[in-house]
């Protein structure tokens, strides 16, 4: 269990390694920020780890599409070495990390831009794993009579933690005629969270990558809740929202309730998407902090720098626990959270 | 700040992979498990539903087999006892049957007795007649010429009749 959970250390060590030692000269403080952001943001190269002198990244594809020279796609590799076919890579300023090109007034603009980037492929590879679980299990349902065998393999790994998100969860949540027809979506969002967390703690290539602590993401797994809401809401919902049962000077001059009740279908989905997104990023931002501690405190001696090691490791190996749970607790409160307002847009009134 | 900042492009293939994805688990994915999970629990209540019944009725069964057993036991009880009291009864009519019998053979057997011993008298007294008739006639052959032979020999044998007669009363 140990060697497996300080495996994990060493490697992002290396990474944070690397960076110190390139941006020495700096000084520590804007070195520890920009490694920070560097593994928390989005970046147009997967860099794993510094053998020696050689870095060692994996370049993925850039696709932009200008205003003036159209469609352009080429490795990240290419820009390692200044401007190629006029892009580049900005350095600070409003652009800071991203693709950019001078436009015919000379200034910075930016291009349609779909790389694939860190975060793309770490998506693309966590959507493939879990089609794959998915599929596995739902294959071994086909191909096996489930009242006759107990599940095995991936489908006994996966039923219960599918029963529990279909029976408590869902059909806990929204009525018994419409739970059927939402359950795909809140269970495919459910395992979408877990496994983009569960990616997102293991350092190495494969994982590593902040998908659920990147805002694009929770925004369009809020989005898909704030249109499963509203799109099939009853009219009680639509009721409850323009002209609820409250004193009518509450509504009648000034629609005091009607607006905090339409400005409340807003912020729901909103404060989902800030949710996840401030629970994942400040997670990573933590471990990878207490990882920092270790080379912040090479230059204040072996001593000092011995015992804040041993202390980094022992909070690192609690905050990646943590994580564990974190990532699961995420990933069933957003479930849980969109089956309820799934189901309260579903609500008919007791009175009838 | 750029982490607030939504970017265009991750976004555009978030859409396109949670799109996907979405769509291939909720056609070929979720749905197939959660209909068998659902099929199987549904199985799995009627089958306790069905075992609680057949509990009831082996429990309902086990009382039914206790009555009949405890309503055997009092046929049984109630069989042997008639047969005991027929037993007596035929017993108790054999032995007053026979009594009467007895009896009645006793009875007859006496009465019986009685006209033997009448017959056997009668024809004694016959006989006796026929020998006094005989020893009459041959007295009275040998010699009735003398009377006071003949007188005393009339009162010797009336004499004799009479103790004949009164040993006979007695």
């Amino acid at each position: 269990m140990f060697p497996l959970l300080l495996l994990p250390f060493r490697s992002v060590a290396g990474e944070a390694a690397g960076s110190v030692s390139a941006e020495a000269v700096q000084g520590s403080q804007v070195d520890i920020k920009s490694m920070l952001f560097g593994h928390i943001g989005d970046s147009y190269q997967w860099h794993i780890t510094r053998i020696g002198d050689k870095e060692l990244t994996i370049p993925l594809p850039v696709i932009v599409c200008s205003k003036d020279s159209g469609w352009h796609c080429f490795l990240s590799s290419r820009l390692e070495d200044g401007p190629y076919e006029g892009f580049y890579i900005a350095e600070g300023g409003k652009y800071d990390g991203k693709i950019v090109e001078k436009d015919a007034a000379g200034a910075e603009v930016r291009p349609f831009d779909i790389s694939i980037t860190k975060n793309v492929l770490g998506l693309m590879i966590n959507s493939a794993i879990l089609v794959v679980l998915i599929l596995c299990c739902s294959r071994w349902y086909r191909r096996h009579d489930a009242l006759k065998e107990a599940p095995s393999g991936v489908a006994a790994l996966l039923e219960p933690v599918i029963e529990m998100i279909d029976d408590d969860v869902i059909k806990g949540s929204i009525p018994e005629d419409q739970s059927r027809k939402y359950a795909p979506y809140l269970l495919t969002v459910f395992f979408f969270i877990l496994v983009n967390n569960l990616m997102g703690i293991i350092p190495i290539f494969p994982g590593g990558a902040n998908i659920t602590g990147n805002i694009a993401v929770t925004l369009v797994l809020a989005l898909c809740t704030f249109l499963a809401v509203n799109l099939f809401a009853n009219r009680y919902y639509w009721k409850d929202k323009f002209w609820p049962a409250v004193p009518w000077w509450l509504k009648v001059p000034v629609p005091l309730i009607p607006f905090t009740e339409v400005f409340g279908i807003f912020t729901k989905p909103f404060a989902l998407m800030i949710r996840l997104f401030a629970n994942i990023m400040a997670g990573h931002a933590v471990i990878l902090s207490f990882v920092c501690i270790i080379f912040i405190t090479v230059e204040l001696g072996p001593l000092v720098n011995g015992t804040m090691t041993f202390i980094a490791v022992l909070f690192g190996i609690f905050m990646d626990f943590l994580e564990l749970l974190v990532a699961f607790i995420q990933a069933y409160v957003f479930t849980m959270l969109s089956a309820v307002f799934i189901g309260l847009a579903h609500e008919k009134p007791e009175a009838e | 700040m750029s982490l607030l900042m939504p970017d265009s492009g991750l976004l555009f293939w978030m859409v396109v992979i949670f799109a996907v994805v979405l769509f291939v688990l909720a056609k070929w994915g979720f749905p197939v498990i959660t209909s068998m999970v659902d099929k199987r629990k549904s199985y799995i209540d009627r089958s306790l539903r069905l075992a609680r019944e057949a509990d009831e009725k082996m429990a309902g069964l086990a009382a039914e087999q206790a009555r009949i057993i405890a309503e055997a036991r009092a046929e049984q009880n109630r069989i042997l006892k008639e047969a005991a009291e027929a037993r007596n009864n035929i017993i108790k009519q054999a032995q007053d049957q026979a009594r009467d019998e007895a009896a009645k053979l006793l009875a007859e057997a006496r009465t019986q007795i009685q006209a033997e011993k009448e017959s056997a008298l009668s024809e004694l007294r016959s006989q006796v007649a026929m020998l006094s008739v005989g020893v009459a006639e041959k007295v009275i052959r040998k010699d009735l010429s003398s009377d006071k032979e003949q007188l005393s020999l009339i009162g010797k044998m009336v004499e004799e009749a009479s103790k004949l007669d009164i040993s006979r009363k007695n």
